[in-house]
């Protein structure tokens, strides 16, 4: 039998480390815009990152200290060639060890419980301040409806909220709810994941403190088209969330120039399930297009909001997002025209 | 295998035709035969979830990939998981108990050896129900042939309303089926070793391997119960119009992922303490010690059982449980940790002061003490109720459960046949190619698996069928395709191995590892009756007292 040498093992070991560095370099060398755990922009998710580095500190001492005794235990005691055929001295256990890695393990249990306990405790039990913005988010399958109640503000997949000054806090609570089946709202760098789980409302909150555009997406799967459930959150100042706002709560323009895609949008199905605010189409399944332009992405994020990628999706919603509800409308390509110019019009 | 037969001196049987071998098969009711078909199910179940992995990985190897669509991605997923859980994990477990139990106790078979029988044809009718479903639940809807909602198969995604078609019908039916054969052979396992020890071995004096499976099988009976329920009330909410989970209908989403976990979450300790048992066989022969501590491995096993039956909701930190709930769920998972540690740190005392023997199934039972290790630390950041707010449903999960499963589960698996295989088939298997499988595998393993926590420490949730670019996941879920290829040529070198040794490999005799359990004190392959006289133990390695009388272990017991 060829014995393993201790060169074997250490050049093994070394090779996997250099490997495993090498390769968390090159990953962090990508352009990565936002949906790191460990770059927290929100107090919940900063408990989190807090508690995580005590957690991966115990759990990588406890990692060391076994791997070495490991380690150890197989280098040292391997077999030599010159004890075939003789038994080592046969031991049975020991009382005082066997207490000794019970009680250790039990203390860091409770440690460990005690830290967790505090952090959620402080991010589920935080009461409601008085200038929290209230946002209420509904799943449907495959994109997000937000709705912001004292505010008349109905959009979709684009959720804008303002940064939180931590001297004069203005966190955004989220009502958690869901038209369909379970999904998850997850922006890793504002907060931990909740679900939304139909007939079971949920509540969140965050309170980012720098500006930006902070991205996620549905963590639950939901459907065919989970993956491409995508979320997009806009961080703005209090200015430029008032201006939001403001513009939100405009009814929808009416442009006399596209009237025609007016009718066409009026008079196909499009209304059954959207709405544009003061016309008749008042549909509730699909986003509401009032404001449609004020958003960078279409389909949930799945494409930028082009004109025409307005029109591929209008025309064939499959071929951006198989598995889609929104049907295929099959408009004739002045029909199509006419509803894209139209949809360019809603600002 | 006509070799099972009674051979007489000088009189010479005649091969028999392949239709009486198969025929045997089938109605065989020998425990050692069912625990050979229920293995070799298992490895074919092996096979076929492994290739839906590797396609999943082909999937996700690159952003915006357009290998399968995500009606077959989601498919691929499901089937995947609940073909290694339900129709590989548990079969080739349940396979070894059924093998090894009355030989290891010195009985002849198991208590109920119908039952048993009936139990692996039934597990076995699961598995083949799930995969009829590709060619039998398109129904008249033309709706996906496929089940494509998910192992745990959250509610509402299962109502009607969203999955029509019967590919769901399919999923329930196959687990509704199997789940009784899992527990008959519950019922049989508890029976044989409660009952059937040879005399002699008392409880304290029974192989570890026995006793984990005796809590093994008693955690099937309670968990299984529950899916089985579930089960049956999803079909009556799909087809008798219940609403036990119909949300449209006022019913409670969150009931199934209760009924679910409580079931799912002692189903991975269902699969892991068998995993266990091997261990402490395996270590101690190869340490050349007994094991270390031996009533506190059993203590710590029976602590395990019963606290891993309160830690289920810890699936459901999302799910918005309150504050003082995730307190607890949080504090009995980390609490699961103390016994497990316990196990790690005795099976480090066995192999303290040994010789170690690095032959091919003590290679894969390092590796086992090493990737377990990592599983249970980032089991650990999970049952941290907070952190796991970032980290459930993320790609950290799938590599923490895959670290348990594969790392885990599956090792461990392998060092169990590497180091029965010689007793089922009276043949070695090749120790070179053994050990080349062993690092080919490590080498996949730890490509894919280390790798795979990055991209959820990266926000990439699971289940997603493609991804975006430009959020740092491309190429490590690349090196994480890359690895799962690496793994699957170890497999394919494995399962060469096993077809070339069965004819080529060195007669093993009836003892090749000069191990010190009832298994190795009769031929290999054993005879139909096991032992021509049932043999009478007085201490925990009855053929460690036989080798060496002059230091028995009666003396220390």
């Amino acid at each position: 039998m060829r014995r393993m040498r201790f060169s074997d093992l250490r050049s093994l070991w070394q090779g996997m480390v250099i490997a495993f560095l090498s390769t968390a370099a090159f990953a962090a060398s990508e352009p990565a815009n936002g949906t790191n755990i460990f770059t927290p922009a929100s107090t919940p998710a900063r408990m989190v990152t807090h508690l995580s580095v005590f957690v991966l500190v115990i759990t990588g001492i406890i990692f060391v200290v076994v791997f070495t005794l490991l380690a150890y235990s197989v280098i040292k005691f391997r077999g030599q060639a010159a004890d075939a055929g003789r038994e080592p001295p046969q031991v049975y256990g020991s009382t005082q060890i066997e207490m000794a890695w019970t009680i250790i393990p039990i203390l860091i249990v409770v440690v460990l419980f005690l830290a967790t306990a505090r952090v959620i405790h402080a991010v589920q039990d935080a009461p409601q301040p008085p200038g929290a913005i209230e946002v209420t988010a509904i799943g449907h399958q495959y994109w997000w409806e937000f709705r912001y109640p004292k505010l008349g503000v109905v959009t979709a997949n684009e959720l804008h909220i303002p940064v939180s000054d931590p001297a004069n806090p203005t966190p955004t609570f989220l009502t958690l709810l869901s038209a369909d089946t379970d999904h998850s709202f997850w922006i890793p760098e504002l907060a931990g994941k909740t679900d939304l789980i139909p007939n079971h409302p949920n509540r969140m909150w965050m309170d980012p403190q720098r500006t930006g555009i902070f991205l996620g997406q549905c963590a639950q799967y939901c459907g065919v088209q989970h993956a491409k459930m995508l979320l997009r959150v806009s961080v703005d100042s209090p200015e430029d969330f008032a201006t939001w706002v403001r513009g939100q709560q405009q009814p929808a323009v009416q442009d006399a120039s596209v009237e025609t895609g007016r009718r066409v949008f009026e008079s196909n199905a499009c209304m059954n399930c959207h709405a544009v605010g003061a016309t008749a189409a008042n549909g509730r399944f699909g986003p509401d297009l009032t404001h449609l332009m004020t958003r960078a992405t279409i389909a949930s994020g799945a494409a930028t909001n082009t004109p025409q990628n307005l029109r591929l999706w209008i025309q064939n919603p499959n071929a951006i997002k198989p598995g889609s509800l929104m049907p295929a409308m099959q408009l004739n390509d002045a029909d199509l025209d006419a509803v894209v110019s139209y949809m360019e019009t809603l600002r | 295998m006509s070799s099972n037969a009674i051979t007489i001196p000088g009189v010479q049987i005649n091969e028999k035709p392949w239709v009486d071998t198969l025929h045997e098969w089938v109605t065989t009711v020998d425990h050692k035969r069912l625990g050979v078909l229920y293995i070799l199910y298992a490895l074919l179940f092996l096979v076929i979830a492994g290739v839906e992995a590797l396609i999943i990985r082909i999937q996700l190897m690159f952003p915006h990939n357009h290998f399968v669509s995500p009606q077959v991605f989601n498919r691929l997923f499901t089937m995947h998981g609940t073909t290694m859980v339900f129709f590989m994990g548990m079969p080739i477990l349940f396979g070894f108990a059924n093998y090894l139990v009355p030989l290891m106790i010195g009985a002849r078979d198991m208590a109920f050896p119908r039952l048993n029988a009936f139990s692996f044809w039934l597990s076995a009718l699961g598995g083949f129900l799930l995969y009829f479903s590709l060619v039998g639940a398109n129904g008249l809807y033309g709706a996906g042939n496929a089940p494509d909602v998910g192992w745990w198969a959250y509610a509402p995604l299962t109502a009607r309303a969203f999955s029509p078609g019967h590919s769901t019908d399919y999923w329930t039916l196959a687990l509704l089926v199997s789940g009784f054969g899992s527990i008959g052979t519950a019922i049989n396992i508890i029976a044989t070793i409660l009952c059937m020890r040879c005399p002699g071995m008392k409880l304290n004096r029974m192989p570890l391997l026995a006793w984990l499976n005796l809590v093994m099988a008693g955690m099937v009976l309670i968990a299984v119960s529950p899916l089985t329920a579930a089960q049956m009330m999803l079909l009556i909410d799909r087809y008798l119009g219940g609403h036990f989970f119909d949300t449209q209908a006022g019913g409670s989403a969150v009931l199934w992922m209760h009924f679910f976990w409580i079931f799912g979450h002692p189903e991975v300790y269902v699969l892991i303490i068998p995993c266990f048992a091997f261990m402490s066989e395996i270590i101690p022969v190869f340490s050349r010690k007994p094991i270390f501590g031996y009533p506190v491995m059993v203590a710590a096993t029976v602590c395990i059982g019963f606290v891993s039956m309160s830690v289920w909701a810890h699936h459901m930190f999302t799910v918005g449980m309150n504050s003082y709930a995730n307190s607890f769920f949080a504090i009995t998972t980390m609490a699961v940790g103390v016994p497990t540690g316990i196990k790690i740190f005795n099976w480090l005392g066995t192999m303290w002061g040994g010789r170690i023997q690095f032959k091919t199934p003590m290679l894969f039972s390092i590796a086992f003490l090493f990737q377990f290790l990592i599983a249970g630390l980032t089991g650990v950041m999970l049952g941290s109720a907070a952190f796991a707010s970032q980290l459930s449903l993320s790609y950290f999960v799938v590599a923490h459960f895959h670290y348990t499963l594969v790392g885990g589960v599956v090792f461990a698996v392998f060092a169990a046949i590497y180091y029965w295989y010689p007793k089922i088939t009276g043949r070695m298997l090749n120790e070179t190619l053994g050990k080349v499988h062993f690092w080919v595998f490590v080498i996949g393993f730890h490509l894919t698996f280390d790798l795979m926590h990055f991209p959820g420490l990266l926000g990439m949730p699971r289940r997603i069928y493609t991804y975006e670019p430009g959020r740092g996941w491309n190429t490590l879920n690349l090196l994480v395709s890359i690895g799962a290829f690496i793994q699957a040529i170890a497999i394919l070198l494995f399962v060469a191995n096993l077809i070339i040794s069965y004819f080529k490999g060195a007669k093993a005799g009836n003892d090749p590892w000069d191990a010190w359990t009832l298994e190795w004190s009769t031929t290999s392959p054993p005879p139909a009756y096991n032992f021509a006289s049932i043999p009478v133990v007085a201490t925990r390695r009855p053929l460690w007292d036989l080798k060496h009388p002059e230091d028995p272990d009666s003396r220390y017991e």
